[in-house]
């Protein structure tokens, strides 16, 4: 039972440590001053929120939860895509499971548009896209790649191993974005910059990410905008160790890029992963973010030399941008510059049962991990 | 010479025979599969009259009818632990148990697809028969149907439930008060892990198997320990989450769990963390959740743990006063979060 710990979890999950970790915290952040950082990802929010992190903080500790959800920041136009290739198409749309509930144009979503007849399968890895595209040579089958760097790699491999077997039956819808552009968008915007609306001191970097591209593309951030980054696990320890060393780093004044996670991440990263990335994919000019909007060189797209895999020119693909519901926060609330109960649709006609904007999409956006972790915090709860 | 036998009909192939369109047709092969079938396994008195219904003598004594009703769809048909024929049993025999009723009779209705082999339908109907035998129900009366290949998923089951439940006894999701405790018979999500590690595009391969089993015995005793019981429900689609959801609602309160408290096998702990599952919202099929007086809690947990089915029974949380109706959980890393309701499906993350 729960007593007999998960090896190498329950390690990072324990809340005797957190206690001695939280005391440091205290003692570290004083009262002097206060402290706001931001964990750029998703995971780290969902661990904030899951489990109760914000509880071992001091007040004047605040974490601002950053953009770094791939479900959440795919705008509607490109879910449109993908839809319209199920549909219209009558491909074989494969999908990873989160982005199939993101609501697209005309009240449709991935899920809706495979009650109205599209084949839209969900997967769990690209070795199930090419399992699909093996089993029905007669039929196109795409495959909808999202996500930051992480999940880049595979796709990579996909293409690869697609060209080796001569499967001409099969390819890619592109969405694959950049961690460091995003955040050099967040650092660049005139609230940041200018006019100090949002405090930044620091920000927790995603480890997976940093496994692959290594703790060198924030060095940048750390000189340029001194401002200091921790590269974090994504256990609840980790995550706490984490916002320690910044708050350490804040109050002697240093501005460094620091590892937590140095159980799997070198300055370097995976040079292999990087390599077959390169050898697929170029850098996009521009990409939209949904809630940032148009972001530079921010997303890759597939190489031409691979074309033939690319479902955009394949199909002849042309994207239409879709607005948000003009009273939506989601890019204040992405940008941090606003928290999500701020907004007047949360939890009001945006849950998430019924998302409108798309930090309420994935249960990573910051509206959906307070609404459905931590919402009681805005209630006045009566004790009994 | 021939020697012609008017009466002859050749015997089911249930080895390699298929469920046909005329197994649903109302002659001569749907007799046949009634019978050979479904009355040689679920044999009572009852269905061998072979009527339109089932006319059932009230039992002795004082006391109300229950009635439920569960249809079953589970995919693959065949799980570690059990399969949808065992299920569609325990299903509905929990359902009444939960309502504090001996479970009496069941209806079966069958929903079979062309091609289906008879073999399977064979495994499972004996399933259920054997399932009902250990519960002590007879299944009374039920029906047949046979829709064309591709519209059905292999089988679906739907069985409707009799019981009795003693007079004056009411166990209802709106009597959880302020101050109540909330007991759980076992660990959580073992149902629901047992069927995603046989999904056929998952292929992690996981020693778990389902929790599915009959839990009236194990009420049976609660209700004789003297516990004073509010509430009882089995938490089966949405998991422990859902069911303190409904029942916070229904009562108009909140609810403060430990996440600690709540057992959970390391290996469905291990295959969810794999797909970014949360054990809370996964399924189970032979477990409950009770809600008692306090005075009450520790007789009730004490009756609990002396049956084989709530060994592991816990205390895992309390009844407030909250106008939000808020689930709330101090985690085990010891932070608080709300426990939702569960939004859609729950799908795996992506990173």
């Amino acid at each position: 039972m729960r007593g007999r710990a998960m090896k190498y979890v329950d390690e990072f999950r324990d809340g005797g440590l957190a206690q001695g970790v939280a005391r440091a915290i205290a003692q570290a952040a004083g009262t002097r001053r206060s402290y706001s950082f931001m964990e750029f990802c998703g995971g780290h929010t969902h661990a904030i929120s899951r489990y109760g992190i914000a509880d071992f903080l001091p007040a004047n500790v605040r974490m601002i939860h950053g953009p770094g959800c791939p479900v959440c920041v795919l705008p509607i136009g490109r879910i449109d895509l993908a839809i319209g290739l199920a549909l219209e198409q009558g491909v074989i749309l494969c999908s990873y499971g989160d982005p199939l509930r993101v609501p697209a144009s005309h009240g449709l979503s991935l899920l809706k548009a495979k009650a109205r007849g599209g084949d839209i399968r969900m997967v769990y890895s690209t070795s199930d896209v090419l399992a699909i595209a093996r089993d029905n040579p007669g039929r196109e089958v795409v495959f909808l790649a999202i996500g930051f760097e992480t999940t880049t790699p595979p796709t990579a491999l996909l293409i690869r191993q697609a060209r080796a077997e001569g499967l001409n039956n099969l390819s890619v819808l592109c969405n694959h974005v950049l961690t460091p552009s995003a955040i050099t968008h967040i650092l660049q915007s005139p609230e940041v910059r200018e006019y100090g609306t949002l405090l930044l001191d620091g920000f927790i970097g995603p480890s997976h990410v940093s496994v692959v591209i290594g703790s060198q593309p924030y060095e940048h951030f750390a000189e340029e905008y001194r401002k200091p980054v921790v590269i974090s696990g994504f256990e609840p320890l980790d995550v706490m160790q984490s916002i320690l060393m910044l708050i350490r780093q804040v109050n002697e004044g240093r501005a460094e890029v620091e590892n937590e996670f140095s159980r799997a991440v070198t300055r370097d990263g995976n040079r292999k992963a990087q390599a077959l990335v390169a050898q697929m994919f170029e850098l996009r000019r521009t990409f939209e973010w949904r809630g940032l909007g148009e972001v530079p060189y921010s997303a890759l797209k597939i190489r031409a030399q691979y074309a033939k895999f690319d479902a955009e020119r394949r199909f002849d693909l042309s994207y239409v941008p879709v607005a948000d519901n003009k009273a939506c926060e989601c890019g204040a609330i992405l940008r941090g510059v606003r928290k999500p109960a701020e907004c007047k649709l949360f939890g009001t006609v945006c849950t998430p049962d019924n998302p409108m904007g798309s930090c309420m999409v994935s249960s990573e956006g910051a509206c959906a991990a307070h609404y459905t972790f931590g919402r009681f915090n805005d209630a006045t709860v009566v004790a009994a | 010479m021939s020697a012609i036998k008017p009466d002859y009909i050749r015997p089911l192939d249930l080895h390699n025979g298929c469920v046909e369109l005329a197994h649903g047709g109302g002659g001569r092969a749907m007799a046949q599969l009634v019978e050979e079938m479904f009355f040689a396994a679920f044999a009572n008195e009852h269905l061998a009259q072979g009527n339109d219904g089932a006319a059932l003598p009230l039992p002795q004594g004082a006391g109300r009818l229950v009635m439920t009703t569960d249809a079953h769809v589970v995919s693959p048909l065949f799980f570690p632990g059990g399969d949808i024929g065992c299920l569609a049993v325990h299903g509905t025999v929990n359902d009444l148990a939960v309502m504090g009723a001996r479970p009496l009779w069941l209806a079966a209705s069958f929903i079979l697809e062309e091609g289906f082999p008879l073999a399977d339908l064979k495994r499972i109907v004996a399933s259920m028969a054997n399932a009902a035998r250990v519960a002590g129900v007879s299944i009374v009366t039920g029906d047949t149907k046979v829709v064309e290949r591709g519209k059905g998923d292999g089988m679906f089951i739907t069985t409707t439930g009799v019981g009795m439940a003693p007079e004056g006894l009411v166990l209802s999701g709106d009597r959880a008060r302020p101050g109540d405790v909330i007991l759980l018979s076992g660990s959580i999500g073992d149902h629901g892990m047992a069927i995603m590690s046989k999904r056929e595009n998952l292929t992690f391969d996981a020693p778990i198997e389902s929790d599915t089993a009959a839990l009236h015995g194990l009420v049976a005793d609660m209700l004789a320990s003297g516990a004073e019981l509010r509430v009882m429900r089995d938490p089966t689609r949405g998991g422990v989450a859902a069911t303190l959801n409904e029942i916070a609602k229904q009562s108009g309160v909140g609810m403060r769990i430990d996440e600690a408290s709540i057992p959970v096998r390391p290996v469905v702990e291990a295959a969810c963390e794999f797909l970014g599952f949360d054990p809370l919202y996964i399924a189970n099929e032979g477990k409950l959740v009770a809600i008692c007086t306090p005075d009450s809690a520790a007789l009730l947990l004490a009756a609990m743990r002396a049956h084989p089915l709530g060994h592991e029974s816990a205390i895992i949380g309390s009844v407030h006063s909250d106008p939000h109706h808020f689930v709330q959980m101090k985690t085990r890393f010891g932070g608080h979060r709300n426990v939702d309701w569960l939004s859609g499906e729950q799908l795996p993350r992506i990173c």
